[in-house]
């Protein structure tokens, strides 16, 4: 078998560089004690400033969390049901459901934002963190309906034809066959939809009203208002969770699939 | 015959989809055609003068520019990716050396073009070092232009490019290669007239998820660009929320609806005449 030449690997090097030294520079300037971006010496003070100065920026955190909570929820009950709609049933419409479905994923943010906003504006709903979530359940659905479809997919309808054969009603049906065997992709469909809203920002730039500001809204106001140590602590504090995140969910999620 | 429960399933996403985003989209379009009201909003009576907007020198020149930005940001993508790719699929180490890719992604996209004010910024590490070296007195301005606009979206971007070529290149048979470098075809050759043909699938995925976020972009330029280099995302958030000309705002995202389509018919002909 041939191996990847000088070049490929050249440009791996050089990519995986790229993507990693501007966050390795953050890490280390969050324990910078300068303001500045040059080196005056070890300090934690800006964790500090971090955890026990920066009232609006948590405030912002748990708004963040609420609308990732709910609309992840709202979004994985309609996204679940519609996946169990589309792949095992046909009806009218169908293909112009599913033609649907695929919108939010392929249109750009602030297209989805403007339209929206121009929606909420005309039925006369003011911005607060409920057009936020309404906002957000739109934008999940599709990811979490396709994560759900992909795992239905891999199982054969006749198994759902021998649940009926053997004098299942439909609630039995959903309740002790379709949902336990998607329970793993509606798991990763859930996790999905609350990564998505929690790193939003342009749908949420367009309907956030007052006092509604969710965490990437306060971090993108930060940064218009100039370089802050305080980012920087909590850009750490961010990589560390996700990666925690992801690790966990990863266990999670195949730990789902051998059960 | 058992009743049909499929429209009770899909019940709640046909709603929800419509309401929220059908009949949004559908509110623009019409807003598109309307006059523009005195303060905002519109007025109910039929007007082109949004369209006519659109053909003013300075829309056409931020379309110009978006254009321009686009593509070179989506030659530049693929390009690095598929390099890339190809290496990790040929390793020995896939999944490690995808994970490094896949790590940087997960941080928050607003922190990851933090990361390179930081770095561009006037106070910046790179004038910090051009400074303290004395190779120039004052700060020099990296970021507010069209390059930096590339630069960070390529770097935020940049993995969307990467997986989906990936995925072709790891299916692709290897053998091939040996039997036309057997035959006696140069090694790039080979690749280039055999590998490059057959994940064809793989490449205009990639363009297609680089060039859509790319052109429809709005928090790049808006963070690291100056006003020379606006995208057409900035012109529509200045319309609706600054100028408050709904109208031009709504016309604007017609034009960019239309090309995000485009793309998107264009990506699927090509995708079913490989099928042929």
């Amino acid at each position: 078998m041939s191996k990847p030449g000088k070049f490929s690997f050249g440009v791996f090097v050089f990519v995986t560089l790229f993507l990693h030294i501007p966050l390795a520079i953050l890490v280390i300037s969050s324990f910078n004690s300068s303001k500045s971006m040059r080196w005056e010496g070890f300090s934690l003070k800006w964790y500090h400033e971090l955890f026990y100065n920066s009232g609006p920026l948590w405030h912002s955190f748990w708004n963040s969390i609420i609308v990732a909570i709910s609309s992840s929820v709202v979004a994985t009950v309609i996204g679940t049901l519609g996946a169990i709609g589309l792949c095992w049933y046909s009806f009218r419409m169908k293909k112009a459901i599913q033609t649907l479905t695929f919108f939010p994923v392929i249109l750009p943010e602030i297209i989805i934002g403007v339209s929206i906003l121009i929606f909420f504006n005309k039925i006369g709903l003011s911005l607060s963190l409920f057009t936020i979530f309404l906002a957000h359940v739109t934008f999940n659905i599709p990811f979490v309906l396709m994560t759900v479809m992909a795992r239905l997919e891999e199982f054969d309808f006749s198994i759902v034809e021998a649940a009926y054969d053997l004098g299942a009603t439909e609630i039995d049906m959903l309740l002790r066959v379709i949902l336990p065997i998607s329970m793993p992709g509606i798991i990763a469909g859930l996790l999905l939809a609350i990564t998505l809203s929690l790193e939003d920002f342009v749908i949420t730039f367009f309907v956030a009203g007052p006092g509604s500001s969710t965490l990437p809204l306060h971090i993108f106001s930060m940064i218009r208002f100039g370089v802050s140590p305080t980012i920087n602590a909590l850009s750490v504090v961010i990589i560390v969770g996700t990666a925690l995140l992801a690790l966990s969910s990863k266990n999670l999620y195949s730990s789902l699939l051998k059960r | 015959m058992r009743k049909n429960y499929g429209p009770i399933y899909v019940g709640p996403v046909a709603f929800w989809l419509c309401a929220f985003l059908s009949v949004p989209l559908l509110i623009t379009l019409s807003y598109s055609f309307l006059a523009k009201g005195l303060y905002g909003g519109v007025e109910p009576h039929f007007s082109l003068a949004a369209y006519r907007s659109l053909f003013n020198t300075a829309v056409l020149k931020v379309l110009l520019n978006t254009i321009i930005i686009a593509v070179l940001s989506t030659a530049l993508m693929v390009g690095l990716a598929l390099p890339t790719a190809y290496y990790i699929a040929r390793s020995s180490q896939k999944n490690l050396l995808l994970m490094l890719i896949i790590i940087p992604f997960w941080t928050n996209f607003l922190i990851r073009i933090y990361a390179w004010i930081t770095i561009l910024g006037s106070n910046g590490l790179l004038n910090s070092f051009l400074m303290g070296v004395g190779l120039t007195d004052g700060p020099i301005q990296f970021l507010y232009n069209r390059g930096a606009i590339i630069l960070v979206i390529v770097y935020t971007t940049i993995p969307f490019a990467i997986f989906p070529l990936y995925s072709t290149i790891e299916k692709f048979d290897f053998s091939l290669i040996e039997a036309a470098m057997d035959l006696g075809a140069s090694k790039t050759k080979a690749l280039w007239k055999i590998m490059i043909p057959n994940i064809r699938s793989g490449i205009t995925t990639a363009v297609l998820f680089t060039f859509i976020p790319t052109f429809g972009n709005f928090a790049v330029p808006k963070l690291v660009g100056g006003t020379s280099s606006w995208m057409l995302g900035n012109l529509i958030e200045r319309e609706l929320n600054i100028t408050r000309n709904w109208p031009l705002a709504s016309s604007m995202s017609v034009v960019l609806t239309f090309v995000t389509m485009l793309a998107v018919l264009f990506f699927m002909r090509s995708q079913n005449k490989k099928e042929l």
